[in-house]
């Protein structure tokens, strides 16, 4: 390992773990609900029960004073929850932005079927990268459109008498 | 005594089908689709987001179509359906630095990192009508030129400034301070710069707006530049307790305008640029300045500055910045008012009759007074 930093190793792996689930969670939740489902039809979950049943509520967003100081509320997004528990054992929760239940639950079922030792490597390589590469490409797009609009100054040089 | 008076039922019932059949128009136009809005008309789409307080594109557009494009009306909309859900608590603050920038300019810095990028933006433009628009749409897509990125970071620009300590700092309270939330507690005064700020990024464009244009015309100066605006994606980042680690819910598209203003120093405190903050929903530039100007004269006080406009006034401000509350006050002088008015008629009528009875009074002695003075030569 190259992180000197930490001293337990069981820490690390854990901080890993929580990292990859998070960015998991996060291209998830970032992806379109028609993406989503179309990810999940190529799995077969087992049967799974309801822990939270997908439910909309609000999140106050904040801001902060000039951009780094005190905090302040800004105002209020929709978001949809929804934690599920595979018959297997494992829990899947997914958070996101919007209204779409059916996105938060198939979203839950593949963080839980994630954890699963045996299907980690598949959803990653088959649901995950091919979203998070689609998004980073929008992204991109953005930032090359935008890039075109950056204004090149000219310096009108002037004789000196 | 209140009176309650009822009927009406059958015309109310009558009056929203009317509106229903109105709203839809000429049936051989095809119907608005909630996309259409949500993709064509986004100003209108963050306007009602920011002054609704609710960032969801899908209910903005629903909201407008309903409301037949009014959007005071459709803010109202969107500050009723968030009441009937439940909140989950509070995100992580948006780190604004960390945008997605698709805006950002300086009237203070020609060159700063990142660049001036103009974005897509109505500056410039001759204000002509463009009657291309007018024509039938064939579907395809407006061409754009692209450009390989340079420089990713961009930072602040009052973080530039700030190394040198000719800008004011941000300003930082202990973590666990408890942020004032409006849709929880009531206004009330004095307020914070946390309630205002909260209160401004929701209150009406046009209210911000022509206070902020007060304070350049002389009525409570502020001598503001525009230090940066940017608009761009922002994530949300909320702290899920059974899950232990903050999740990023997706992103939202904010626009922030930093403006620079003047401050002469005090005793205490050494000359140094002065700020005010604007953050809002979508990209909202107008309001976005208004706020941030506004927000910084309701400083005078902090600032040592001496109160002299309406700009300044806390309670003034923010009191009728928000036009659900103000179109209801003014709106409901539409609901029957009969007994009230019954009252007042009552109360005219006999006012009216004592004045006719004081001047007929006043008329007998006059005359009274000239025939005996009359009666006197």
């Amino acid at each position: 390992m190259t992180d000197i930093s930490s001293q337990d190793p069981a820490t690390d792996l854990a901080a890993g773990a929580t990292g990859a689930r998070k960015a998991l969670m996060a291209t998830l939740a970032a992806a379109t609900p028609e993406a989503v489902a179309e990810k999940f039809e190529t799995l077969t979950p087992p049967a799974f029960d309801l822990v939270r049943q997908p439910e909309t509520g609000l999140v106050m967003v904040r801001g902060r004073m000039g951009g780094t100081g005190s905090p302040f509320n800004l105002g209020e997004v929709t978001v949809t929850r929804c934690v599920v528990r595979l018959s297997t054992g494992e829990t899947g929760s997914s958070y996101s932005l919007g209204r779409n239940k059916q996105k938060a639950l198939q979203s839950a079922v593949i963080d839980a079927l994630w954890q699963r030792e045996d299907m980690t490597a598949r959803i990653e390589a088959e649901i995950i990268a091919p979203l998070a590469k689609g998004q980073a490409a929008e992204k991109d797009t953005v930032r090359e459109e935008t890039e075109a609009t950056k204004v090149n100054f000219f310096t009108m040089v002037r004789g000196d008498n | 005594m209140y009176v309650a008076v009822k009927g009406g039922e059958k015309a109310i019932r009558n009056a929203h089908k009317l509106t229903a059949k109105r709203r839809r128009g000429d049936t051989s136009v095809p119907a608005l689709t909630l996309d259409q809005i949500a993709e064509q008309l986004s100003h209108s789409v963050a306007r009602v987001m920011g002054e609704g307080s609710l960032y969801d594109e899908g209910l903005a557009a629903l909201a407008i179509k309903q409301a037949r494009g009014d959007l005071i009306e459709a803010a109202f909309l969107m500050r009723a359906y968030r009441t009937t859900l439940p909140r989950f608590g509070y995100s992580l603050a948006v780190d604004t630095g960390a945008m997605l920038v698709e805006r950002r300019v300086s009237a203070t810095y020609k060159d700063l990192p990142g660049g001036q990028v103009l974005g897509p933006t109505f500056d410039y433009s001759h204000r002509l009508l463009d009657f291309a628009l007018a024509a039938e749409d064939d579907g395809t897509e407006p061409e754009v030129e692209t450009a390989e990125p340079r420089e990713t970071a961009m930072p602040r620009v009052t973080d530039l400034l700030g190394d040198e300590g000719l800008m004011e700092p941000d300003p930082v309270t202990d973590e666990d301070t408890p942020v004032g939330d409006l849709t929880r507690e009531p206004l009330s005064f004095p307020a914070d710069r946390d309630l205002r700020l909260q209160n401004l990024a929701r209150g009406d464009e046009g209210f911000l707006l022509a206070l902020a244009y007060s304070t350049q015309r002389g009525y409570g100066r502020t001598h503001p530049f525009a230090g940066e605006i940017r608009y761009g994606e922002v994530e949300v980042e909320f702290f899920a307790e059974e899950l232990g680690f903050a999740v990023t819910l997706g992103t939202i598209k904010v626009t922030e305008c930093q403006m620079v203003n003047q401050f002469k120093g005090s005793a205490k405190a050494a000359p140094t640029f002065t700020r005010g903050y604007g953050l809002v929903f979508g990209q909202v530039e107008r309001k976005a300045m208004s706020m941030a100007m506004v927000d910084r004269s309701l400083r005078w006080q902090e600032l040592g500055e001496e109160q002299t406009a309406p700009a300044q006034d806390v309670e003034f401000v923010l009191s009728h910045s928000d036009n659900i509350q103000a179109t209801g006050f003014v709106e409901h002088l539409k609901l029957p008012h009969y007994v009230d008015f019954q009252a007042e008629l009552g109360l005219v009528r006999q006012m009216r009759a004592e004045w006719f009875e004081k001047r007929r009074q006043e008329e007998e002695e006059t005359e009274a007074g000239s025939a005996a003075q009359e009666a006197a030569e």
